[in-house]
């Protein structure tokens, strides 16, 4: 009990909590995790709720934590993991600690932040005022230069100096620009001003920090020299739309030279008083770095608390609050025990009181795993969740899966390849698991590691029987084929076959796998292989079905429908053995009766013709005559049958087959109508039987009798009769793609080494050493990335497709909803895993 | 009909130990029935398996046809020798 192979038991309970111990026991039950809380104000919305406040409250400190640990984030300061137990959710009275904890650290950042914010502006301002000076300094010598007055002279002319008759004197401004902006500044300030202002730029060679963004920044110094105030206007204009920061600067260079004095011990004192900034900031943050972890976890068990609480009623009196739960049945003691714990924690004196009740409902569905089981109860859950109390099948698809992988992926070199891998990530289990890699794809491989592992073994396991290692053979215990050609005929000839009706063959077949002879025979190695692994694939096919129908029984006892194991179960199980396991069997007979028999080789004696590979009949052949009721013309001296009375036997097994698919069809709405009639004669008293929505396997009352429409019942039979007998056919068909894959699989493996490594294991002498080198690694990158990754992915969805369709449904319905409990271990993975 | 005692026997009662008597001694507690199931359904996959293999080579339909190189390489490394002439 309480394993895997149903669901659990449910029971809904009542809780009575006492408006203080309410939130302490809230608390522990978080903790546990085994309670799922129903919604019991469905219909007042989040705003009208009791708790509103607290859960606001809670809100706005995530909202300050966010803010915090993105301020941590961006400085690079580690944030400590919390060391040892996860803290317990705080008492209600702490939350206001916390929350004036938060309050101040936020506001101290704020301030901090503006303040270097403005500090900042300060120094770039007065480092660009430093370019400045230092930049134009070079632009006014230039200007003084004696040699450049006269060419100045020269160029415009005694009268432009003297415009008016007046000394001409040009007006200047300088200032900042970004260097990308420069050109369109450039060609902007020529427009406007009809070419008679003279631009001359610098680069600043040190990227600036702008302020607000802390970005790198790179910026030039310029000067612009006009002449008259109309046009200082409009340059000053242009400046200002180009965001560029003019400076002031003054004319004479002794001025200049004082100013840049100034600028530069201004410099150094911003900058010790930045540095101070800086590091009471650091400070700050380290000291929050420490305890932030621990007060994310805090706040949202505060707010998951809260949000709990809000699911509940409150009593008349107000003294006491009502919460509907889902609680398995079997953990009834240990929250018990919880709710005890936090009673007293609250110091409250009213124990809790925990009370089962009567439902008609559908419990959820909740299936105890661990980390081996949960992956493959995820593949289950990934088709449907089961029906409460319904069959599980994920602990047989623990083997089956793995098993059917292999059966497509069987090659013992890949197979290691995968198993390694699995083997690699159970073992590092506990450090990979810490390190949390963020990549869907890794946490894809590393859910399923237990699958990956299992999936490599199996596929070893194939692997040898297949005799199939990188698409080589071991020849572990000798070869049973033999050569008898002598040798002129072994040099007359290319191609040989070995004749198995005589000394070539040993008579005892290879003990373990497939002989090793085959894969050397290059010309018909596809025929033998193609002719036993389809056979295998219908054989496994088969008896997958056979267990799944099997398991419809379980069902159906399980439940009490009785009906149904009869009109149900039993012809459906009968529709199959007698049709699809004969086949089966058929082939069992075929591999045990044609063959050889030793002494007499070739011989023309016709009994021991008839069991001779001559005579061997083709088992599709043979299965599709019996369905058709026709035979083969016959060809002596064989036999028309492989046993005696196989004709009538066949009759016979097809007439009862297709007799079970009225019994499938009728029996069940018959069953039905008459319960119904029965019923209507008796009154309404409840009758044992055909309780199709079979409740709780007798726990619950029995879900009330209400005569169902005949005719859905009839149209739902006739549906899932047609889907049963069909989907006999196709499904046992669709078994085939074991053989396809394992086919394909082979194939490429075999391709892979022709075309690459035996070219590089041809050559001997030393340069086939550093060919073989190269060759290799082709070849183990397309083992690897082709092979088993993309192939073990195909085989993959394959197994999966055999799974849920051809397996499941024989017998799950999938229909019921997950046990979601109210767990603090949860809610803090989501909130860890969302906000990354 | 090329059926050998050893192997078959081997083989079997090997399966039949892991699938038959390994599960009455699969160690007690709440996964005793999952290890059952992954024993018995172990040993039944493992053994049908190679059953299948073993018997659809008691009695071949069809020989190996080969290269003579290879039938060459099998007489002188399987130990068979060739016949002059």
């Amino acid at each position: 009990m309480g394993s895997l192979f149903r669901s659990e038991e449910m029971t809904l309970c009542q809780l009575f909590l006492q408006s203080e111990a309410a939130y302490a026991c809230v608390s522990e039950l978080g903790e546990l995790g085994l309670v799922q809380f129903r919604d019991l104000n469905p219909d007042v919305n989040a705003f009208q709720r009791k708790f509103v406040n607290e859960v606001r409250r809670c809100d706005e400190m995530e909202r300050k934590l966010r803010y915090l640990e993105k301020e941590i984030r961006r400085d690079g300061i580690p944030m400590l993991e919390i060391p040892g137990e996860c803290p317990e959710a705080p008492q209600p009275r702490e939350m206001i600690d916390l929350e004036a904890t938060f309050e101040k650290l936020e506001n101290e950042l704020r301030e901090v932040n503006q303040n270097a914010e403005a500090l900042k502006r300060n120094y770039l301002e007065l480092t660009e005022l430093k370019h400045i000076l230092r930049k134009t300094q070079v632009f006014f010598d230039e200007m003084a230069d004696p040699s450049r007055e006269e060419e100045q002279v020269t160029l415009l002319g005694e009268e432009g100096l003297m415009a008016g008759g007046q000394a001409l004197k040009l007006g200047f401004v300088a200032g900042v620009i970004l260097r990308e902006r420069i050109p369109a500044f450039e060609r902007m300030l020529w427009r406007a001003c009809r070419g008679n202002v003279f631009l001359r730029q610098a680069e600043i060679d040190t990227p600036l920090e702008d302020p607000s963004s802390s970005d790198q920044v790179y910026k030039s110094v310029f000067i612009i020299f006009f002449q008259g105030d109309q046009l200082k206007t409009r340059v000053k204009k242009i400046c200002e739309g180009f965001r560029a920061t003019l400076y002031p600067c003054p004319e004479a260079p002794a001025d200049r030279r004082e100013m840049a004095m100034g600028v530069m011990t201004r410099i150094e004192d911003l900058n010790t008083v930045l540095g101070q900034t800086q590091d009471h900031r650091h400070r700050v943050l380290v000291a929050a770095a420490k305890n932030i972890k621990n007060w994310f976890v805090k706040v949202r068990k505060i707010k998951a608390i809260y949000h709990t609480l809000n699911l509940f009623n409150l009593d008349v009196t107000q003294k006491c609050l009502i919460a509907e739960c889902w609680v398995p049945a079997l953990d009834m003691e240990t929250i018990q025990l919880a709710l005890r714990r936090g009673t007293e924690r609250s110091g409250s004196s009213v124990p809790p009181i925990l009370n089962r009740m009567e439902t008609l409902e559908d419990p959820p569905t909740y299936n105890r795993t661990n980390k081996f089981t949960a992956a493959f109860q995820h593949l289950i859950y990934a088709y449907g969740v089961a029906t409460y109390r319904e069959v599980n099948p994920a602990p047989y698809t623990i083997i089956t899966f793995p098993f059917l992988f292999a059966v497509m992926f069987g090659d013992l070199g890949h197979g290691a390849l995968m198993a390694a891998f699995g083997f690699w990530m159970c073992y590092k289990e506990k450090p990979l698991q810490a390190k949390k890699i963020d990549s869907e794809i890794w946490t894809i491989f590393f859910g399923g590691r237990y699958i990956i592992l299992l999936m490599g073994l199996f596929s070893m396991y194939t692997g040898l029987i297949y005799n199939d290692i990188f698409s080589k053979s071991l020849n572990i215990f000798g070869s049973s084929w033999r050569n008898n050609y002598n040798q002129s005929t072994l040099m007359s000839n290319k191609l040989l076959q070995l004749n198995p009706d005589s000394e070539d063959y040993i008579q005892t077949p290879y003990p373990f796998g497939i002989d090793p002879v085959w894969q050397l025979a290059e010309a018909n190695k596809i025929i033998f292989m193609n002719a036993y692994k389809m056979k295998i694939s219908i054989i496994i096919g088969v008896f997958h079905m056979l267990f799944g129908v099997c398991m419809s029984l379980w069902n159906h006892i399980y439940f009490k429908r009785r009906i149904s194991i009869y009109v149900e179960f039993l012809p459906q199980i009968l529709f199959l053995l007698l049709l699809f396991f004969y086949m089966v069997l058929l082939m069992f007979i075929k591999w045990t009766t044609y063959g050889s028999t030793p002494p007499y080789y070739g011989s023309d004696d016709i009994n021991i013709v008839k069991t001779s590979a001559y005579c061997a009949p083709s088992i599709l052949i043979t299965f599709i005559n019996m369905m058709l009721f026709k035979t083969d013309p016959p060809r002596p001296p064989c036999d028309d049958v492989m046993y005696a009375g196989q004709m009538g036997i066949q009759k016979f097994f097809v007439i009862f087959a297709l007799l079970c698919v009225p019994v499938m069809l009728f029996g069940k709405p018959y069953f039905v109508m008459k319960e119904q009639k029965e019923r209507a004669r008796q009154g309404h008293q409840p009758v044992e039987g055909a309780a199709e929505n079979g409740n709780a396997g007798g726990a619950a009352p029995p879900a009330p009798h209400h005569d169902e429409d005949i005719t859905e019942v009839f149209i739902h039979q006739a549906i899932h009769t047609i889907e049963y007998v069909l989907g006999s056919v196709s499904h046992t068909a669709s078994y085939l793609r074991l053989w396809a894959l394992s086919l394909a699989h082979a194939q490429l493996a075999e391709v892979a080494w022709n075309m690459l490594l035996r070219k590089g294991l041809m050559s001997t002498d030393f340069q086939g050493g550093i060919f073989l080198y190269v060759v290799f690694a082709g070849w183990a990158a397309i083992s690897v990335s082709i092979l088993v990754l993309m192939e073990g992915l195909s085989a993959f969805l394959h197994t999966l497709r055999l799974h849920w369709v051809e397996f499941q449904s024989k017998f799950y319905a999938g229909e019921g909803y997950l046990f979601q409990p109210f767990s603090f271990e949860v809610i803090l993975d989501s909130a860890g895993t969302t906000e990354e | 009909m090329g059926a050998s005692f050893v192997p078959i026997t081997v083989f079997t009662v090997l399966w039949g130990i892991v699938g038959i008597v390994c599960p009455f001694f699969a160690p007690k507690g709440p996964n005793r029935g999952i290890i059952q199931v992954v024993l018995i359904l172990t040993a039944a996959t493992c053994w049908l398996f190679w059953l299948c293999a073993y018997m659809a080579q008691m009695n071949p339909l069809i020989g190996p046809r080969l290269n003579n190189e290879t039938l060459i390489w099998m007489s002188r490394t399987w130990g068979n020798k060739m016949t002059q002439g």
